[in-house]
């Protein structure tokens, strides 16, 4: 596993607990007490650590390359699925997977942004940066939960919508427009999660919904922090200074009242333990499904509008 | 004084003068201006009696929002809506410079609040509501100020039942407000939604230069898109693109020709034909 700067001193101390265990047992010196004092003292500076991270260290946790992706949250919280590929027009962007699943024994339409772990895999999912093509997709997904009055998930972990000339000439900006648009008049229960990245328009694309949560440690921004930084300070080793400024932690945004809650993250990140954030997930999800699923359409297409009717802070 | 002296005093001299040479090539209301496209030295006056377009070449200058709404609107008809809505610092923001120095600099540059204009008014006989933008003010960035009042034009609409108007100038999100701005192309974008479902009129003007998170919200959701000719538009940026795909792209890329060859707008109109091309298509959908 991809070890972090950092963490680096936390690996090492762990490395010289296991050194010295290694040696208790070949030697058949019993330090067992000493083992358990340095664990105990492990752990608490573990707790530390991560309890006092710059939003710039926890960036590159939201980008762990060991980070759950959408297709192991399929596996970890939901049964049954089935991909519904493509934007039956010319195109299956793979950025961009969607399909139908139950999660318990709720049926829903889930569908995500998908990263890969190697650069194999990046290169068949475009380091989770959908096209036009993608968020077409993801549409006419949308318009089949609604038909079939299933609650959608969408699950959010991307850099950006891709800027390349084939996505401008297919309308990247209309593709996304259209997205916020039409989610805001959709019947069904509509549940977005920032799992990792959530950056920009991009991300904003699958996310006009009932509920937004955000993982402990994921990012959600109008721009990358480089990105800004290379905008506004004209340098982009400035990154740190401006992921500060951006206000882009999930304990910001929840502050901010743009999020509904936050997805607890085991200690170190959600690649420490996919077992039990796929638990949390799933049970973050079920619960909003439920709070959910007995609101009247209208009603619950004013609440949506009312939601994001009040975000924004200025003076009158 | 030192030949050193001399010399600095000498520098000193000639920055001075090459400022000096920027303000009178860069100043509108001066009594000359050249035409960045074909170079021509102009008489100001005349630009101006010319909707702010070359008339030696056609190229369509940018125009603020106040010149704008005089070339659309009938004389006297439009009238200014939520001018007391104006910016906030919500993160208390600071880059190289802060947020709230940034706006005051903006503020005293283009005599406006904020990089919108909301209001009704009457475009050859028809009321219409109207959000219309400044790229003067902050590059026209969109921050929570401007989804607010765009918001609020079109929910006048819907109270009024009349068409909307949207004509866009902008840069995208405006990052100062980070996460607030981008949730204003939510926001703008649902209330489009109510527009469809009401049955009224969205138009949408994309003008130079109209990009990010104003192309990926309500710039492109009109039931009608009308590019100004020489309009540049898009999602991304020219430079961002050129840096992923490690290619250099068209010339005449995210030009309203191009969007118009992949289908993305339904027409491109010269200023001079603009006024008349909306007041028809308002009548034409009266059925």
């Amino acid at each position: 596993m991809a070890i972090l700067e950092f963490e680096k001193p936390l690996y090492e101390i762990e490395e010289k607990i296991k050194e010295l265990k290694e040696i208790s047992e070949s030697s058949g010196m019993d330090v067992s007490k000493q083992i358990e004092t340095f664990e105990k003292q492990a752990l608490e500076y573990k707790k530390e650590l991560y309890a006092n991270l710059t939003p710039a260290q926890r960036l590159q946790i939201a980008r762990h390359a060991d980070r759950p992706t959408f297709l192991d949250y399929i596996k970890l919280m939901t049964t049954d699925f089935i991909e519904l590929h493509g934007d039956r027009v010319g195109t299956d962007d793979r950025a961009i997977i969607g399909g139908i699943a139950k999660i318990d024994r709720q049926s829903v339409v889930i569908i995500g942004t998908q990263k890969g772990k190697n650069t194999k895999e990046n290169l068949i999912y475009n380091f989770g940066m959908p096209q036009p093509q993608g968020y077409r997709k993801a549409l006419r997904l949308f318009y089949h939960a609604n038909k079939f009055n299933l609650p959608i998930v969408t699950l959010i972990d991307t850099p950006g919508a891709y800027p390349g000339m084939k996505a401008e000439e297919t309308a990247q900006g209309t593709a996304i427009a259209e997205n916020l648009r039409e989610m805001a008049k959709l019947n069904v229960p509509i549940i977005a999660v920032i799992t990792g990245e959530g950056c920009s328009g991009g991300a904003l694309g699958l996310a006009v919904a009932d509920r937004v949560y955000m993982l402990e440690h994921s990012y959600y921004t109008v721009i990358s922090p480089e990105g800004c930084a290379s905008i506004l300070w004209r340098d982009a080793s400035k990154a740190d200074a401006a992921a500060e400024a951006l206000k882009i932690t999930s304990e910001d945004l929840l502050k901010l009242e743009i999020i509904d809650g936050i997805v607890k993250e085991p200690l170190g990140g959600a690649h420490c333990d996919y077992e039990m954030i796929g638990n949390e997930l799933k049970n973050t999800i079920l619960s909003a499904i439920n709070e959910l699923k007995d609101i009247n359409p209208n009603k619950l297409r004013d609440d949506r509008y009312n939601k994001f009717r009040r975000m924004g802070v200025f003076c009158q | 004084m030192t030949v050193k002296d001399w010399f600095e005093q000498r520098k000193e001299l000639q920055i001075a003068r090459r400022d000096q040479d920027l303000q009178i090539d860069d100043s509108i209301g001066k009594l000359w201006v050249k035409c960045y496209n074909c170079n021509a030295q102009l008489l100001r006056k005349e630009v101006e009696e010319n909707l702010e377009v070359c008339p030696k070449c056609g190229y369509h200058f940018r125009i603020n929002a106040r010149t704008r709404i005089q070339q659309l609107f009938d004389e006297g008809s439009f009238e200014e809506m939520f001018s007391n809505i104006t910016t906030a610092d919500p993160l208390e923001f600071t880059d190289t410079e802060s947020y709230k120095k940034r706006i005051a600099q903006a503020k005293a540059k283009t005599n406006m609040n904020e990089a919108v204009v909301a209001g009704v008014g009457k475009i050859e006989g028809n009321l219409v509501s109207a959000a219309v933008m400044d790229f003067e003010f902050m590059g026209g960035s969109m921050g929570s100020v401007v989804g607010e009042k765009v918001t609020l034009a079109m929910e006048e609409a819907l109270k009024r039942k009349i068409p909307m108007l949207a004509v866009t100038a902008s840069g995208g999100a405006r990052m100062q407000e980070s996460i607030l701005s981008l949730m204003q192309m939510a926001k703008t974008s649902c209330a489009v939604a109510r527009l469809n479902e009401a049955g009224l009129l969205y138009i949408t003007v994309l003008t130079e230069p109209t990009f990010g998170g104003v192309t990926a919200s309500f710039a492109t959701l009109g039931d009608i898109i009308i590019a100004e000719q020489d309009a540049r538009i898009g999602f991304a940026g020219r430079r961002v693109i050129e840096q992923t795909i490690r290619q250099s792209l068209p010339a005449d890329f995210q030009t309203a020709n191009y969007l118009m060859k992949y289908g993305q707008i339904d027409m491109i109109s010269s200023r001079a034909d603009l006024k008349s091309t909306i007041a028809k298509l308002i009548e034409l959908h009266k059925g």
